[in-house]
């Protein structure tokens, strides 16, 4: 992309004619987004997609798999959340250059980096929400005979299911936000057309590449939401 | 009277619907703690018997009490639940056979009540058409609709979900109950009605219950014994309430039950119980109560009116008889167990008490 560095207007991909928009560099060329989605944005979008999916899903069961260890070896609660709280500070930018030298230009190094906010972020919530679960519950559940693992996969985890979704929500969007930035190593993501848009001066290019980072993550908060209003009835259901 | 009970059409268990209970010198010591929390604790009760364990806070009550079903461990002697030691049972399937409600109910906030009622017989592998109609027996057994069962925990009031802790306590039937301070958390009017209600409950279903509570008068209303312990896990007496009234074994007896035992053992005896005078022309405005009013209830009436008598009326407001004061006060110099022998139900129905 440092091939790209433009001098002076917009460089446009020289398709022939473009459109009064494109010329006067607006802000919202729709014809342009249409012509170049096939062989821009798409791409972008699925890549991008693709980071997301994979870090919030590794990271998922990552954390809480760490959660429910932390969580029979209370001990292990307090250096995992450092460490976690640690890695989240860490600036994106940063930890992907750092990744760089271990990992290369890679996808791996995204992920690496990616799943990693994932766990800081889902480790937390997941702690919490066991934590929370009610001490009577507890006693209640083993009084009338549930085994352990009764308890963890019928009472403590399904009570601690919105605070898992809430860090779910909170994870895509943080992870969707940041994928953009692994742009600097060479990974495809939305930040591509992003970068690629601001260097060149070329708004609508940015313009749109950052709108469908927007759409994709209030998207996928979305369906996070419905999903969590079916498995949770009970956390709305209170007294009229 | 007779319900339909599906719990007992196969037998979640081989116990009877109700077992006796028996502290075998039962002793509990922390690690690390030079004191006993229970200490060298014997005692049995009857089956369909509510045993009342009362004392001060610290006195090991709650203790004893989880011991029963293995919530902590025992330390040395035994507990015998049919007979059987709990000891050597696995303590999540020796659990699901005992009844468990405590103060916080502990309901499951993110299943139905239906869901939660349904617990104890899913674990014990139920079939969904017997979970589904004993949940509808037991919803009616503690005077609750049925469409209650699709809502959340979180929808009732506090004494409707009290009731579901019942509800799903007995949902196996099991043959004992342990109950820990079970209406701790009702405000006192909603108290007195869950109470009765239990009482009542109890009448039909005559299980055998452990009931723990720091207060002497709940534990004189609801126990057909008491075990009152002091600090340091010590049973201190352990006697039908009449008996800790009138007689209390020691000076921390004494002073537990209160000053005012002699009232409170009045309260336990009915104007109906007593041998009444003849009525024969009081005056007019001497005040009426009825066979069923305590005694206790009768004397505060007469201090009330300036009376020394009162007419006993029955249902139809016939007089039966005159309750004098001399009367009521020569009720508690009378030897123990001779007006308030049937102080509730299951001790005199079943038979299965023998003479302290």
């Amino acid at each position: 992309m440092h091939a790209m560095l433009a001098a002076g207007g917009p460089v446009i991909p020289s398709f022939g004619k473009s459109s009064s928009c494109v010329q006067d560099n607006g802000a919202f060329c729709f014809d342009w987004i249409r012509d170049n989605w096939d062989s821009t944005f798409q791409p972008a979008l699925i890549s991008h997609l693709k980071l997301t999916v994979i870090a919030v899903g590794i990271g998922f069961v990552l954390a809480l798999g760490l959660a429910l260890l932390a969580h029979q070896r209370r001990w292990l609660i307090t250096p995992l959340t450092l460490v976690f709280a640690t890695v989240f500070t860490i600036p994106s930018l940063a930890l992907f250059q750092v990744l760089v030298p271990i990992s290369g230009l890679t996808v791996l190094t995204a992920e690496i980096a990616l799943v990693g906010y994932t766990l800081s972020i889902l480790f937390a919530n997941i702690i919490t929400g066991l934590r929370e679960v009610p001490a009577e519950v507890r006693d209640a559940a083993r009084g009338m005979g549930l085994s352990d693992r009764q308890i963890l996969f019928r009472v403590e985890l399904p009570i601690a299911l919105p605070a898992v979704m809430a860090g779910l929500r909170i994870a895509t969007v943080t992870v969707i936000s940041l994928a953009t930035i692994a742009t600097v190593i060479t990974v495809q993501s939305l930040g591509g057309p992003i970068f690629e848009g601001i260097q060149n001066d070329f708004k609508t290019k940015y313009v749109a590449a950052g709108l469908l980072t927007v759409v994709l993550a209030l998207v996928a908060d979305g369906l996070l939401v419905i999903t969590q209003r079916r498995l949770t009835p009970w956390a709305r259901a209170r007294r009229a | 009277m007779e319900k339909k009970n599906t719990a007992q059409e196969e037998g979640a268990s081989s116990y009877p619907s109700a077992a006796p209970l028996e502290f075998r010198n039962v002793v509990k010591q922390y690690p690390g703690s030079d004191t006993r929390a229970v200490d060298d604790l014997s005692f049995e009760v009857p089956a369909g018997e509510i045993c009342v364990l009362v004392g001060p806070s610290g006195c090991g009550k709650t203790t004893a009490m989880r011991m029963v079903n293995r919530m902590i461990d025992i330390t040395d002697g035994d507990i015998l639940l049919d007979g059987k030691s709990v000891v050597d049972r696995n303590p999540p399937e020796l659990r699901r056979e005992i009844g468990y409600v405590i103060q916080q109910i502990g309901l499951f906030p993110h299943q139905t009540i239906a869901q939660n009622i349904a617990t104890v017989p899913k674990l014990l592998g139920w079939d969904k058409d017997r979970i589904g109609t004993r949940v509808d027996e037991l919803l009616d057994l503690v005077s609750l609709p049925n469409d209650m069962g699709s809502r959340y925990p979180g929808q009732l009031s506090g004494g409707q979900r009290q009731r579901i802790g019942v509800a799903r306590a007995l949902a196996a039937d099991p043959p004992l109950m342990l109950m820990d301070e079970p209406f701790g958390a009702i405000d006192p009017i909603n108290r007195e009605r869950l109470q009765d209600e239990f009482l009542r409950l109890q009448a039909e279903i005559r299980k055998t219950i452990v009931f723990v509570t720091h207060d002497i008068d709940e534990a004189i209303k609801m126990g057909d014994r008491i075990a009152i312990l002091r600090e340091g896990g010590i049973l201190a007496q352990y006697d039908t309430p009449d008996a800790i009234l009138s007689r209390p074994a020691d000076e921390f007896v004494a002073q537990f039950v209160g000053v005012d035992r002699g009232l409170k053992r009045l309260a336990l005896s009915h104007l109906g119980e007593i041998e009444l005078a003849a009525s024969n022309g009081q005056p007019a405005d001497t005040p009426r109560a009825k066979r069923d009013a305590s005694l206790r209830d009768a004397l505060s009436l007469m201090m009330a009116s300036g009376h020394q008598q009162i007419v006993v009326v029955d249902d139809n407001d016939e007089a039966v008889g005159v309750a004098s004061l001399e009367l009521i006060a020569g009720v508690l110099k009378l030897p123990n167990g001779s007006v308030t022998a049937p102080k509730k139900k299951t001790a005199s129905e079943t038979g299965e008490t023998a003479a302290p």
